[in-house]
């Protein structure tokens, strides 16, 4: 018996939320009282941080064949890894990758799945695991009863500490299938933290009347260090990138602080932004939708505002 | 080219959401609709092929006789025949798994899902299709294009897209950009009264995930308003309240 965390890697290190699901498997292990086991796959910068996080032991498999991704392939081999170390639970992140991969592993090791989980099982009665469903509007509870658990981890589901040492990083063999899909370009937004990981969003609407007035909504941003959002009309018409559409159609984010700035709030947009711990919310109108769904409101013309708050902090930070 | 896409039935976004006391839950006055990554992308990418390289687009989805509505949609928006696995969906396992035990006699080149469901999000259905079939999975495909046997997919990735190659068949998951929706016209939703709909039983299932409980959040509690003239409130606020920053 262990919990495997497949620790995924992105250009060689580890983000955020592969170390939350180091974190997630160590505090599900000691729960269970077994230890947790770390996979890396393909080249990583320093594996053996993870211990920090909470991995007794880290497998670096480095074969050159998983530098690139396949999902049959990595299933295989996370299956294959699951077998010889006798784990019963396998954690992974829940992200593009992650999301290609976990039903696969259910199958393989005929395991009961939650996907997207957003908090640790509950062992009181069963091995339970909640995730918020309905676009926010409620949480399910799943009870796995299976011998094996195959569990994804939604990005800032819970709070991380690095208070463990490095951990011992050993090989292990397993057998490596012939790729099928052939990555053949790969196109990374640099520079910036992607928005599922991202823990400060500044986010614009239509409110902001064009790509022209982006500029204090980006030095607000800067002063935060914030990743850029937007809701969907502004993608549509070609102001902001695509990458930055929020919401239920776009990309569902989960930030500490989401500042949504000329966005009246429409139900497809809190779809996706409605898991933020905290939402602050500038709009000119008191009647939109959006105050319901906020903790902080400021009721005024944005134009007004935004380089005001954006002083503010700027006078916070140099004090702090 | 013979193409399957899997289309599901979600609440509307904008449905209210609610249980019952033995933890169900609650359909009336919500308003259902075929989830839109199976509608807008999956099924029409699947059209969009059969138009120009020829053979067949057969819908599948698993669900009782109400998700009929849905499902005709379908044949309105243009597939040619459709499949219902007549049973409520207890998991994402068991409804991959009566989609595969439906598709593994028929060899279909193409098998579509949409990226996710919108109501749970999961993303697991399409893999688990493919682990079934043994087939390759592209997920989040946002463009794709086919030459002879083999298909390149560009696809979302954290943080950018990626393009691959694969050759057929293969499972892939449809998200934003891979096609544009389309609104079945009134010859599309006539011809859908006669279109082939097969009704098949399940294949036997162990299920081995069980819904214990919904919750609904607690409410909200009310907006705190900051003056805009008082902006040191709000960071004060945020940090020391809030402590996000
Ligand atoms: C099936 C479906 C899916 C959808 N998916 C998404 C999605 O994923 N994401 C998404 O965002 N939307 C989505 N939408 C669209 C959504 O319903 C809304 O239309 C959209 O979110 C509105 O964008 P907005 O808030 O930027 O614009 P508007 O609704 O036009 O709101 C602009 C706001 O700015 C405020 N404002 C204007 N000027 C100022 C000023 N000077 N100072 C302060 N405030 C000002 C106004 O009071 C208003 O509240 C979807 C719709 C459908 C039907």
């Amino acid at each position: 018996m262990s919990v495997l965390v497949f620790a995924e890697t992105h250009d060689n290190t580890f983000k955020k939320p592969a170390l939350e699901a180091v974190f997630y498997g160590k505090k599900t292990a000691s729960m269970l009282g077994t230890q947790c086991i770390a996979l890396v796959l393909g080249d990583a910068a320093n594996a053996a941080q993870l211990g920090k996080y909470g991995a007794d032991k880290v497998l670096h498999l480095t074969d050159a064949a998983l530098n690139s991704f396949d999902s049959q392939v990595y299933a295989s081999v996370i299956t294959q890894v699951a077998q010889t170390t006798g784990s019963d639970v396998v954690v992974l992140v829940h992200s593009a990758e992650g999301k290609a991969i976990t039903g696969r592993v259910a199958v393989k090791l005929n395991a009961a799945s939650v996907s997207g989980a957003n908090s640790l099982p509950e062992l009181s009665n069963g091995f339970t695991v909640a995730k918020s469903v309905y676009s926010g509007k409620a949480k399910v509870h799943y009870t796995l009863n299976s011998d094996n658990k195959v569990i994804s981890i939604m990005g800032n589901s819970l709070p991380i500490e690095a208070n463990g040492n490095d951990a011992p990083v050993e090989s292990v063999s397993v057998n490596i299938p012939a790729a099928r899909v052939k990555t053949t370009k790969v196109d990374r937004i640099t520079g910036e933290v992607p928005l599922p990981e991202a823990e400060v969003v500044v986010s614009g609407g239509r409110g902001l009347k064009g790509p022209e007035n982006w500029g204090i909504l980006e030095d607000l941003g800067k002063v935060l260090g914030a990743t850029m959002a937007c809701s969907r009309p502004v993608a549509d018409a070609h102001w902001r990138p695509h990458h930055e559409h929020v919401g239920q159609t776009g990309i569902a984010i989960r930030p500490n602080l989401y500042i949504a700035v000329g966005i009246s709030g429409a139900i497809q947009h809190l779809a996706g932004v409605n898991n933020s711990k905290v939402i602050v919310v500038i709009n000119k109108d008191p009647e939109a939708p959006f105050f319901k769904a906020a903790d902080y409101g400021v009721c005024a013309d944005l134009f007004d505002v935004v380089p005001k708050l954006t002083e503010a902090i700027k006078k916070f930070k140099a004090q702090h | 080219m013979k193409i399957l896409v899997c289309i599901s039935k979600t609440p509307d976004t904008t449905a209210k959401i609610s249980f019952t006391d033995d933890q169900k839950f609650n359909a009336s006055g919500v308003q259902f609709i075929m989830n839109p990554y199976d509608e807008w992308y999956a099924l029409v990418k699947a059209l969009e092929i059969q138009e120009s390289a020829g053979g067949t687009v057969t819908l599948i989805n698993v669900g009782g006789a109400d998700n009929e509505t849905i499902i005709r949609k379908g044949l309105a928006i243009g597939a040619e025949k459709a499949v219902r696995i007549n049973a409520e969906p207890t998991s994402s396992m068991f409804t991959a798994y009566q989609i595969a035990e439906y598709a593994k006699a028929e060899g279909f080149d193409l098998i579509f899902t949409g990226k996710e469901t919108i109501d749970f999000n999961a993303a697991e259905v399409g893999a688990m299709i493919a682990e079934y079939l043994d087939m390759p999975y592209v997920s989040f495909a946002n463009a794709m294009t086919l030459a002879g046997n083999t298909a390149t997919i560009s696809c979302e990735i954290e943080g950018g897209t990626e393009t691959v190659e694969v050759n057929l068949p293969v499972v892939v998951s449809a998200a934003k950009g891979l096609a544009e929706q389309r609104i079945p016209n009134m010859r599309g939703i006539m011809m859908a009264k006669t279109k082939p709909l097969e009704v098949i039983e399940p294949a036997a299932f162990t299920e081995n995930v069980v819904t214990r409980q919904f919750d609904l959040p607690a409410p909200k509690s009310a907006v705190k308003m900051i003056d805009a003239d008082n902006m040191d409130e709000l960071v004060r606020l945020l940090h020391e309240e809030a402590k996000v920053i």
